[in-house]
Order: C-alpha cells, then structure tokens, then sequence
C-alpha cells in the first residue's frame, strides 16, 4: 500500500534518509522505532509530503505522492489521517468544532449532522464529554484522543501516529494502543506508527522496522524484532528493559 | 503549499556571495507574500459562505476593536500638536484662524492613514504573525493542509478582509478626533473659535483629501495583512522564531507603508 523506494533526504546539512526502501501492507499496524534524530518523523512526513525526498519515490497504492501536485496530491492525502506529536488541535477552536473542521471545510452537511458525526467519534475515543471545552482545558492524552478523533472523522484509508505516546504516563499510553489497535480491528485502516515506545510497539504492530543512521536495520515482527542479533535492535531493546527472556515474553 | 521544507544553506563564501543570497531570499519571499495574497485575494468571494462568515466576523471585530483605544489616544494628540505647532507659527502672522484647514488637511490626507496604519501594523498585524507563527511551530498548519483545508482562505482571507475593511473605517475615526483634538487646542489655547475652525476646515479640505486617504488606509490594510501572514506563515524555530516574525512584521510593515504612502501622494498630488 505504501512504498519507498531508494528514498534519500538531507536536512540542515545532515543525511537523515539513506536509500531507505520498505513496503507496508493495507490493513497492518506498521511501527517505526530508533533512537531521536534516527529519521522516523522524516519517513513519516515524506508519506504525505510534508518532505520530499531527494532521490527515490515515495509511492501509495499506484500514486507516486513523491511527485504529486496540487488536486493529485489533495487526493492522495484525503487517504490519510495524521495524528501529531502535538495533536496540532487549533488553540482557538472548541473540541467539537475541532474534530468538526475537516467536515465543516470540506464536506456540504448541516451543522447537525457534523455534530452528530462529531460525536460519535469522540465517543469512539471514550471523550464524550469534552465537545465544548477548548484543547487548553484537556491534559496530553485527551488532547491526543481529540487529535484521533480528528485524523478518523473523513474515515482515511491510512492513519499516520507521530510519536502517539510521547510525553504520556504509563496507563494513558495503553489506552492509545488500545485505540491503535481497535481502529485497525473495527475500521480496518492501515497505521503507521513512529514510537520510541517498544511496549507499545511490540504490543500493537504487525511489524516493526528499526531506523538506524539513515538506514532500516531491521523489519520484523514483534515475536522475531525481539529476537533480532542486530547489535542496534539488542541495544535498542536492552534500554528499555526487554530482553529475550525479558519484560515483554514474562508480560 | 504555505508549508515549505526547512531551508538550509553553507556559508557564503564572501561579502558579495552573502550579500547575494540575502537580496535573492528578499526576492523570493517578496515574490511568496504576494502569490499568497494574490490567492486571498481569490478566495475572498467566499468570505459569506459558511465555512469563511464567522471567522471574517471576528477579524472584522478583532481588527476594529484591539487598536481602538491606542488609535483615540494617537489620533487625539497628533490633531492638537499639529494645531499647536502650525497654529503658533501662524500667530506671528495674525493668521491662526486657519489652523482648521492646516489641521484638516493634514489629518486626511497623511497623519490620518498613515498614524492608523502604524498603530494597526503594531497591534493587529504583530497578533497575526504570532498567531500563524506559533500555528507553523506546533504543526497546525501542517495539519490543516493535510486535512486538505487551504491555510490561505482559511486563515489568511478573513484577516485581509478584517484589515481592508477596517482600516479605512479607523481612519475615518483617526480623522475626526484628531480635528476634534485640533479644535480643542485651538479653542483653549489660540483663541480660536470652534465656528471659525470648523468654517476654515470645512472650506478648504477637498472630497479628493478624503478619497485619497481611505485609498491610502484600504493599500495598507493589504500590505499589514500580507506583511503579517507571510512572516507568520515563514516563522522557523520555535518560540524565538515567533518573536523574530513578530519584529520583522512591525519594521517590514512600518517601511513599506512609508514608501508606499509617498509613492501614493506623488501619484495623486505631484
């Protein structure tokens, strides 16, 4: 569903992609790891074309959005969904009219029906009650459902996570990668997760590939990513306490 | 797209190569502001819709009411110094009954629209650029672009329409307390009679002082507005790059509006 090709890009001097080329599937919950400034945002902004590479394509489905311009790439980005590191929610704005605002632009219904659809996916976030608050009033984690509430109301084919879990306590996380793993399992969308969080990695990804100096060290998935002899991946793992016989196999 | 790849550059090799870049990225961000506003400009058919009437609405109100009272206070003083200057010079000549037209003048065709105009660009035009500012830093506008929601008529347009419909209504309100201002001075402190200076001020100022002193206010609404959102929208690294869009907004708008102003006196009076 989504490739890269040999995809190549430089910022502020610094080689952050280097000929990075994997393919995710429709329908998996794909997860990119490594350590900060390893490249993960990077990939997932080239997805939608916030970045585009240097070399190689950036392909999804049979579009080449590496390339696309103006109504093409309007098209291709009406598939995806993008939760922000920031959750991105517009400061000035109620929740509802938030979650609301890509209807509001974009689509002819009556205000009770934006509404009523509104609800319906803050409900599907478990915030049923936060429609007329402003994003200031919410914590970290609420501000983070209402963003994925945001990212599903147009029902995108892909939904991009940056960094879903950072800044978030332990119990709230959880409650994100249930989220996760419920909206592959009820709505059947592809995700794409960029996490510094291997729990919630090995929790809810089909596959995880680990980014590395600009280059993918490993893919595999949860049970084999664990299992990697890759010194990275072993390092990566050992930091935050799993270890083959470790955390995650005793969890 | 408003949001553009960070930029980066390797040191210039000398004077003349740093020189260089600096007047091709003047160029090239000059030739950004205005395809921008150009697209504003194109979306403002849509300013009633319902996806643009209530946010038009509030920078309407926003524009209108955050510099209402510096503009009374400015407006005020500069009618009684202008008063107080000209009018004790003419005193040396028996001729300060006319501080009416000097006063009036001076307001519609120049002090009115260009007082208003710094006054705008300071407060109106430094919330924009801090506002869109902080919007690029914490990716909301990233966001609104990839839910396919235009940034320009979304964000831009309504604040164009905010400031080329109130500036020129603020300068009819900066006109008429600074005549008013002017009065005062010259009643309380030259004698003049408030029926002499109205009667003087209303003789001699022409339709052509007023029309050209909107047309002036309405030019530079466009240009705050364009200053404004385009620093707004270039704002790179984080909250210092806030404040930097901030400051370049109030000193570009400030010396375009003064180039501008001249060159739109020249036209019509020169």
């Amino acid at each position: 569903m989504i490739r890269f090709q040999r995809v190549t890009k430089h910022l502020g001097g610094k080689l952050v992609l280097d000929k990075v080329s994997f393919e995710i599937e429709k329908g998996e919950t794909f997860i990119i790891v490594g350590v900060s400034g390893a490249g993960k945002s990077v990939t997932l902004k080239h997805m939608v074309r916030l970045l585009t590479p240097e070399e190689g394509r950036v392909m999804v489905g049979d579009d080449v959005v590496s390339e696309a311009r103006g109504a093409d790439l309007e098209r291709i980005r009406s598939r995806f969904g993008v939760l922000f590191q920031s959750a991105a929610l517009l400061q000035w704005l109620k929740v509802g009219d938030n979650v609301g605002l890509p209807l509001h632009q974009r689509t002819d219904l009556s205000p009770d029906e934006i509404d009523r659809r509104v609800r319906e996916v803050l409900e599907m976030v478990r915030l049923e009650d936060v429609f007329e608050k402003y994003p200031a009033d919410l914590s970290g984690g609420m501000q983070k459902r209402v963003g994925l509430a945001r990212a599903i109301i147009m029902n995108p084919e892909i939904i991009l996570y940056d960094e879903p879990t950072s800044g978030l306590d332990p119990v709230t996380s959880r409650t994100i990668d249930h989220l996760i793993d419920r909206l592959r399992r009820e709505l059947g969308v592809t995700s794409v997760v960029v996490t510094h969080d291997l729990h919630s990695a090995l929790a809810i990804g089909t596959r995880i590939a680990m980014l590395d100096g600009g280059k993918i060290v490993e893919i595999a998935s949860p049970r084999e990513f664990v299992k990697s002899r890759n010194p990275v991946v072993q390092s990566f793992l050992e930091s935050q306490y799993i270890t083959r016989k470790g955390a995650w196999e005793a969890a | 797209m408003i949001t553009h790849e960070p930029e980066y550059f390797d040191p210039p090799l000398n004077l003349f190569a740093a020189v260089g870049r600096r007047v091709l990225l003047a160029c090239r961000n000059t030739g950004r502001a205005l395809i921008m506003i150009a697209e504003a400009f194109m979306h403002i058919r849509s300013v009633f819709s319902r996806r643009s009437r209530h946010e038009a609405l509030y920078q309407l109100f926003f524009t209108g009411i955050k510099s209402l009272g510096v503009i009374t206070v400015v407006a005020m003083f500069t009618g009684m110094i202008l008063a107080l200057q000209t009018g004790l010079e003419l005193r040396r000549f028996g001729q300060e009954v006319n501080i009416g037209t000097a006063v009036t003048v001076t307001m519609l065709r120049e002090m009115g629209p260009f007082m208003t105009a710094l006054i705008v660009a300071a407060s109106v035009g430094s919330a924009i650029a801090a506002q869109l500012g902080t919007m690029v830093v914490s990716e909301e506008i990233a966001a609104l672009e990839l839910m396919s929601v235009n940034p320009v008529r979304f964000l831009v347009m309504p604040r164009l329409v905010g400031l080329m419909v109130m500036m020129p209504i603020l300068t009819v309100y900066t006109n008429i307390i600074g005549i008013v201002g002017g009065a005062v001075v010259g009643y309380t402190q030259l004698g003049v009679s408030l029926q002499a200076y109205f009667d003087n001020a209303t003789r001699f100022a022409e339709n052509k002082d007023l029309y050209v002193g909107l047309f002036k206010a309405f030019v530079f609404g466009v240009i705050i507005a364009t200053v404004a959102c385009h620093q707004g929208f270039a704002t790179t690294g984080g909250a210092l790059g806030v404040g930097r869009a901030t400051r370049r907004t109030v000193v570009v708008s400030f010396l375009t509006i003064l180039v501008i102003g001249y060159m739109i006196t020249r036209l019509f009076y020169a």
